[in-house]
């Protein structure tokens, strides 16, 4: 009990600053990446204006898919370390890569329509890229069935681990079958196929995904700490109800 | 310390089954994930009866319309090695083009021509100004000459 006060205590310490300027440079990347996507950045020579939703799209795929690998990173800390503040971190990178993997969804199919000629294929990213948005919701769900907090934090976290499997998946798809999805453009032997004009955008732009992200776990934590010293001061007011 | 150590084994072996499992089945699965056929493919293993996705480069100066019923296009999708004709009548994609990849969904006739109820349109994974692109091929520095010059820009 007593080192669950204390780190988290050091960790209210940090992260209440650190919010501040995560959240400062999020709102400056955003506004400079939108004017760079939308005015300051060339049409593509193939796809003409709609190459501008790949600022959109690419940084929330990457970022949705290194949340899982952290979550798993932190669910393994957790599971076996017994970090008092891996469970709390790995429940907090959940909602916030499960809205990344949704918004990777969506705008991947508002970008296939006019290029493909699709909304939605089973080809192999997409297909497991679904299947990483419902690994994020059947965490999140495991979460809220079991009331234990020590309990729900291991089953979650085993079900996270078994579910990295994914992750790999999701990257090399591309790669190992045909699918209709473009293999790599950023992260490739051999560099980047992407134009150093809209490679500014596309970094900015996930420059602000990255400092959101950061700050949107860093709260999600901060309120779930919060939520479990309310909950045991709670328990020592009325012995009675410890469980609950 | 044993405790500990049982939590790693146990968080290790549950990974390391989940992979072999994953790795087993797409092992089995093997060619069937992918999203689709390539005429090389096509001919070396036969042609499936049921519809099939079949994917590949729009071959250059192959793309026509049917003699007797001109809403029909027709074009030959080749990987380089195999190719196979197609035919479709409906809305082509935008970025549809010779040289272009492109995923054409039906059945093989007979004839070994694919008579397809849809076609989409691949893009590879290079992003370029319309400038760069043309002056990468007034160089002669275009990657494989595969592509038709752009005609819809």
């Amino acid at each position: 009990m007593k080192i669950d006060y204390a780190n988290p205590v050091r960790f209210e310490r940090l992260a209440a600053p650190a919010t501040a300027v995560l959240a400062f440079v999020a709102a400056l990347a955003l506004g400079a990446g939108l004017y760079l996507a939308f005015f300051a950045s060339p049409t593509d020579y193939q796809q003409g204006a709609i190459v501008r939703i790949m600022y959109v799209h690419v940084p929330a795929a990457t970022l949705a898919l290194a949340a899982y690998a952290a979550m798993a990173a932190a669910s393994f800390t957790g599971f076996v370390y017994k970090h008092p503040l891996a469970d709390v971190a790995a429940k907090s990178i959940a909602p916030v890569g499960a809205a990344l993997t949704f918004l990777a969804l969506a705008t991947g199919s508002i970008w296939g329509k006019p290029m493909w000629g699709a909304w939605w294929a089973w080809d192999a990213r997409l297909t497991s890229m679904l299947v990483l948005f419902f690994l994020y919701v059947g965490y999140m769900a495991i979460w809220r069935a079991i009331d234990d907090p020590l309990r729900a934090a291991r089953v979650a976290a085993i079900v996270c681990m078994v579910g990295s499997v994914n992750v790999p998946i999701v990257k090399f798809s591309v790669d190992w079958w045909y699918s209709l999805h473009q293999p790599a453009s950023i992260f490739r032997a051999g560099g980047p196929s992407i134009d150093g004009a809209m490679l500014a955008p596309l970094a900015t732009m996930a420059l602000f995904y990255a400092c959101w992200g950061a700050a949107m776990v860093l709260t999600l934590m901060r309120a779930e700490l919060a939520e479990r010293r309310a909950a045991r001061i709670e328990a020592a007011a009325h012995p009675a109800s410890r469980l609950a | 310390m044993t405790r500990r150590r049982r939590r790693l084994l146990l968080a290790s072996g549950a990974v390391a089954a989940a992979a072999t499992a994953a790795a087993l089945a797409f092992l089995a699965l093997g060619s069937s994930v992918s999203y689709f056929y390539t005429p090389s493919e096509l001919a070396a293993n036969g042609v499936p009866e049921r519809a099939i996705r079949l994917g590949g480069l729009v071959e250059n100066g192959s793309l026509g319309h049917d003699a007797l019923d001109p809403a029909i296009v027709t074009f030959v999708v080749t990987d380089g090695e195999a190719r196979t004709p197609v035919r479709y009548r409906g809305i082509l994609p935008d970025l549809f083009r010779e040289g272009q990849g492109v995923v054409a969904q039906g059945r093989i006739g007979a004839d070994g021509t694919l008579a397809a109820d849809t076609v989409l349109a691949k893009h590879d994974e290079n992003y370029m100004p319309k400038e760069v692109a043309d002056a990468l091929k007034a160089q002669g520095r275009w990657r494989d000459g595969g592509l038709a010059p752009p005609s819809q820009e």
